[in-house]
């Protein structure tokens, strides 16, 4: 009994808690208040256009870039106060899964482990635990620069899963993947968000249904949605019966979904 | 700061950069001492004609080193990767330059027969030559920390290599005889003294005669603390460019 109740108080435990992000570049707001707040165990998909501001708020929680405005916390550390110390709580997969294009899978990765903290043996093992995690054990010896892309994209994770992190930031996990590697993404992922903290983004609609638990969209800087998949889905008018889903991002980005549908139901009740 | 520092080293040398640098480095230090620079017809047992030119040959290659230290980080987007991985961001500075410092001493290194076949040849004065090659790795961290700080403001390497030589070049310009005879032609004494001692080529001579001023090494030393200093705040204020 004491167990069950100890496990939800993790389970409900905020791990990434983003108040007021904002970020301004001269001029022009890229990101302008958002509030994210993910648990344990959630698994929250990052939607939105191209230029919504996905990446600028993934590069402020990661600590790559520094907010205009807005506080930032990871497992309960400031990030803008402690970053070294709020950076090693998180795993970042950067959008196009950056590497050393020189350096072979193996060298890459044991860089990232020795940054890490991992001494030589720990490292070695880190190391040999991932590689067989994201299954990179055919490439291991060939350098970045020649692998496929979705042996990239696999490495990245890879980098990102080193430390066993309790939040992991994800951009574009499945982008350039074939539908098998999604699949095997996809379920890695679902696996790893039951005790974790997992944002990803996306432009791949079905994918939220597959994986996220919860689902943001965010337009020109703002949230304009913030719920499950479900909820999500049901935004969509009940005339819509294929890519319900992507209605709704439709109506939600541009408005121009809303405006065919409230003339369809216009029309219906004529 | 010690991991950084190795992988920059290693990946020297997983490329053909290091093998491409070191060969058109020795090649040329050996053309300029003895062809150009007439080691064996000044019949003198010093290498004056190896350090005078190296300022020179330092110009157009150490900028082929330092224009990669951070703009090829922005073109292929492991800045981001680097930042965001808990190393605070002077040990990232400081981690690269320290590799690019230690890759331009092996060169210098093997220039070391040189000496060798002076000593050989002669008898040098070994003292004068230990401050030679001080001088001269001192010169090459200052232009690396100058280039590097360069590097920093650009994702565009051949932009980085091209500014890089130009304001090495003024540094070293400002502190050639050749130069100040035509400023002293126009310009007060003081001022002169003023601007050459700005120059890294004034410092560099003063050491490469065997004197070791204090004076002079803080100058390279000192230089390098702030071009470094100014390579953090850049790179925190522009990583996302």
């Amino acid at each position: 009994m004491a167990k069950v109740v100890e496990n939800s108080a993790r389970a409900a435990e905020e791990l990434l808690v983003a108040t007021g992000l904002e970020k301004r570049f001269g001029d022009t707001y890229a990101v302008r208040g958002i509030d994210l707040r993910v648990r344990a165990g959630e698994v929250l998909g990052f939607l939105g256009p191209n230029g919504a501001g996905k990446s600028t708020s993934m590069r402020m929680v990661t600590g790559f870039l520094e907010p205009t405005a807005g506080a930032i916390s990871l497992c309960g550390i400031n990030l803008l106060t402690h970053p070294i110390e709020a950076k090693r709580t998180i795993g970042y997969l950067p959008e196009g899964a950056p590497a050393y294009p020189e350096m072979t899978v193996e060298e890459f990765l044991t860089f990232v482990a020795e940054a890490r903290g991992y001494a030589r043996r720990d490292a070695r093992d880190r190391v040999e635990r991932v590689i067989e995690r994201v299954h990179l054990q055919g490439v291991r010896r060939k350098s970045f620069e020649t692998l496929s892309k979705g042996y990239k994209r696999r490495t990245g994770l890879a980098q990102a899963l080193m430390h066993d992190p309790r939040v992991l930031i994800l951009d574009e996990p499945t982008d350039g993947l074939d539908p098998n590697q999604k699949h095997e993404v996809r379920t890695l992922i679902r696996e790893l968000g039951r005790d974790r903290a997992v944002v990803l983004s996306t432009h791949i609609l079905e994918e939220v249904e597959a994986v996220c638990t919860r689902a943001i969209i965010i337009n020109q800087g703002t949230v304009v949605f913030d719920g499950t998949p479900t909820e999500m889905e049901s935004k969509a008018p009940a005339n819509i019966t294929k890519n319900r889903m992507d209605h709704v991002f439709r109506m939600l980005t541009t408005g121009e979904g809303e405006r065919r549908a409230t003339r369809r139901t216009k029309g219906s009740t004529r | 700061m010690s991991i950084v520092f190795r992988r920059e080293f290693r990946a020297y040398f997983a490329t053909p950069l290091a093998a491409v640098f070191l060969v058109i480095f020795l090649f040329l230090a050996g053309l300029f001492t003895f062809n150009i620079g007439g080691l064996y017809e000044r019949d003198q047992a010093d290498l004056r004609p190896f350090f005078q030119y190296v300022p020179w040959l330092f110009l157009l290659i150490l900028p082929a080193i330092s224009m990669r230290l951070w703009a090829e980080e922005r073109r292929t987007g492991t800045i981001e990767l680097l930042v965001t991985l808990p190393f605070a961001l002077s040990d990232l500075v400081l981690g690269k330059f320290l590799a690019a410092w230690a890759f331009s001493i092996v060169a210098v290194l093997l220039t070391v027969p040189f000496w060798i076949t002076l000593s050989w040849l002669g008898d040098p004065d070994h003292g004068a030559l230990v401050s030679g090659y001080l001088a001269t790795v001192l010169l090459a961290g200052f232009m690396l920390s100058v280039g590097a700080l360069i590097s920093a403001w650009t994702k565009n390497q051949v932009i980085a290599f091209v500014l890089s030589v130009a304001v090495l070049f003024i540094t070293l310009l400002l502190g050639y005889p050749a130069t100040l005879d035509v400023a002293r032609t126009f310009a007060s004494k003081g001022v002169i003294e003023a601007l050459a001692s700005t120059s890294a080529l004034t410092h560099f001579d003063a050491l490469m005669r065997g004197v070791v001023d204090l004076r002079d090494v803080l100058y390279f030393v000192g230089g390098m603390i702030v071009f470094l200093w100014l390579n953090t705040a850049v790179i925190d204020w522009k990583k996302s460019d």
